[in-house]
């Protein structure tokens, strides 16, 4: 089943075209990821998928329902969520509260049972404080539950990032640039997270720079240049695209890695 | 901190109060002390609110003093004008602002930072306006005398039965605070104040827990404002001037962002060092002043908030 499927996405910002007529569809539980230049549009993207923008032009589909214009709210209740390229981590709160506020959609306790602290708020309270600790398990920072978020390391925050965003339970996972500012040990950690993810059957839409990630995780790749469609293909055919190793390393540099290859 | 810790930490904290509560009169000299405390308690209440709004959500006000004037004119218009019992306008009171709230926060929420705190502002502004002009039914700026409060024939007067009403007030608005902060609604606005935009794409109504929260707080402040007006007897439209707004805003930060036992602490100090300080006539309020800058400089967080860390510190 096509879990997302991107029909003619535009937008522009200004008179220049951010995001210009982009298409493409992705069956459930693969890695897609999507790479391109700075600048090529690809976090733009993202933001008209997570409806986070508003597209000028062009359809979204999340299961084959028609989503565009839906608000970040609405979209993460059918089961989108993501995480963002500069962090956007509850400083304030500890880590473990951050993967709390994930359950936040999962969680049935009303305003008034809040208020009077009702015995099912209680029971909310440590069924997903449990939940949390589950999920900060799974990425291996159960040591830092009750730390203060602001005092983790930004290795950790990346990870604390995916960790909430899961915590929602989506079927289409949006990753911005998850390995920004990662060493090659915690990109390896990060790849087999990943994996991991795609495995329980969660698509993931992964927008990265480092390539040696993308080729080994991912399923399909779309390259952006100057807002449009490059190429799409598996990591075999993106490498081999003459258009893209141009887009990537200039004409010049094309043609030199023409005469190496020759 | 496991659930059970909390619950113990809940109910030492309500146990406390009351102790405090209890044992206090015992140091007041004179039946002039039991005003000056009342009068901190009913502002901590206030504070409690704005401190929901403010400290925990991030959001701020500087018009929250309308929705105490809303408070107190109800109390006084009810009766008078309406023939309203005082207790019924009370409610009528807290229904309407939690109204007002409603729909002046549906446009206003929507503005963050300064432009929220400006457009707070004209809020206050024009329902201090409204108090001052409306004279037919408010007696303009010279205010209005309030019914004494009535309840099954037993009427609400003197300094010592406002204490243990206020107190009494105070500990029920603060374990309510303390529930909403423990609970999943909590978490999200405390979320809120951190990133809007994460807690958005984790399915969290931003816009809606917002007003949720505004209209929590402007209840708060409607039941302060009201104890004020029945406590004092006459209301004035100064109850719900910029000032007021100012010192409630202080209260808050002075006691400690998202602290709710600062926001007794804050009311403490913004009510009694006006009063200790009166010796000192002309300089009073020069060194109210720049003690409220000295606490800021050196108690950043606020009072609570600075000193709980800096006993921590302390004792690892």
């Amino acid at each position: 089943m096509t879990i997302l499927a991107v029909d003619r996405l535009s937008i522009t910002f200004g008179g220049v075209c951010a995001v210009d007529a982009v298409s493409f569809g992705i069956p459930q539980g693969l890695v897609f990821s999507i790479i391109g230049p700075n600048g090529a549009g690809k976090t733009t993207l993202l933001n008209l998928i997570s409806g986070l923008y508003l597209p000028q032009d062009g359809r979204v589909l999340l299961a084959g329902e028609d989503v565009t214009g839906w608000v970040p709210e609405r979209l993460a209740r059918r089961g989108l969520s993501r995480t963002f390229q500069n962090l956007q981590i509850f400083f304030r709160l500890t880590a473990i509260e951050n993967v709390m506020v994930g359950r936040h959609r999962h969680e049935r306790t009303g305003l008034l049972a809040d208020l009077l602290h009702l015995p099912a708020v209680g029971r909310q309270n440590r069924l997903t404080r449990q939940q949390a600790a589950a999920a900060l398990e799974r990425i291996g920072l159960q040591a830092m539950a009750d730390r203060p978020a602001g005092s983790l390391a930004y290795g950790d925050l990346k990870r604390l990032e995916i960790a909430r965003a899961l915590a929602t339970e989506p079927t289409l996972l949006l990753l911005d640039e998850p390995a920004a500012g990662c060493n090659a040990v915690e990109a390896a950690e990060l790849e087999g997270v990943i994996r991991a993810i795609a495995k329980d059957g969660v698509t993931v839409v992964l927008v990265e720079h480092n390539m040696r990630l993308v080729m080994n995780v991912s399923d399909r790749i779309l390259v952006l240049a100057n807002g449009r469609t490059l190429a799409e293909g598996s990591a075999t055919e993106v490498r081999a695209d003459p258009a893209v190793i141009q887009a990537y390393l200039g004409v010049h540099g094309a043609q030199e890695a023409g005469h190496a290859g020759g | 901190m496991t659930m059970h810790q909390l619950f113990k930490s809940r109910l030492t904290m309500i146990v406390a109060v009351v102790v405090l509560a209890a044992l206090l009169p015992m140091f007041f000299p004179s039946a002039y002390y039991y005003r000056v405390a009342a009068l901190v308690f009913v502002f901590a209440l206030a504070g409690i609110g704005l401190n929901l709004l403010m400290g925990y959500t991030g959001q701020v006000s500087l018009g929250h003093a309308g929705f105490i004037g809303i408070g107190a004119y109800a109390v006084a218009v009810g009766p008078t004008h309406f023939g309203l019992p005082p207790w019924l306008s009370f409610l009528v009171g807290a229904a309407l602002s939690a109204a007002v709230a409603y729909l002046v926060g549906r446009p206003i929420l929507r503005l963050r930072g300064h432009y929220l705190a400006v457009a707070t502002l004209g809020f206050g502004t024009l329902l201090s306006i409204v108090f001052t002009n409306e004279a037919h039914l408010t007696g303009g700026p010279d205010g209005m005398a309030v019914q004494r409060l009535l309840l099954f024939g037993w009427a609400a007067r003197g300094s010592e039965t406002w204490y243990w009403i206020s107190a009494i007030s105070f500990v029920i608005g603060a374990v309510l605070a303390v529930n909403l902060m423990d609970s999943p609604t909590g978490r999200a606005l405390r979320a809120i104040h951190d990133s809007e935009v994460a807690a958005r794409v984790l399915g969290i109504d931003v816009a809606k827990k917002k007003l949720t929260v505004f209209v929590i707080s402007a209840v708060y402040a409607s039941v302060a404002g009201s104890y004020l007006a029945l406590f004092n007897g006459h209301i004035t439209p100064e109850v719900s001037g910029f000032l007021r707004s100012i010192e409630l805003v202080a209260m808050v930060v002075l006691g400690g962002m998202g602290s709710i036992a600062g926001s007794l602490v804050g009311a403490a100090v913004i009510v009694m060092l006006p009063q200790v300080l009166s010796f000192l006539h002309d300089y009073e309020h020069m060194v109210l002043g720049l003690i409220i800058m000295a606490v800021m400089i050196f108690l950043r967080q606020g009072i609570v908030p600075s000193l709980t860390a800096m006993l921590a510190r302390r004792h690892p």
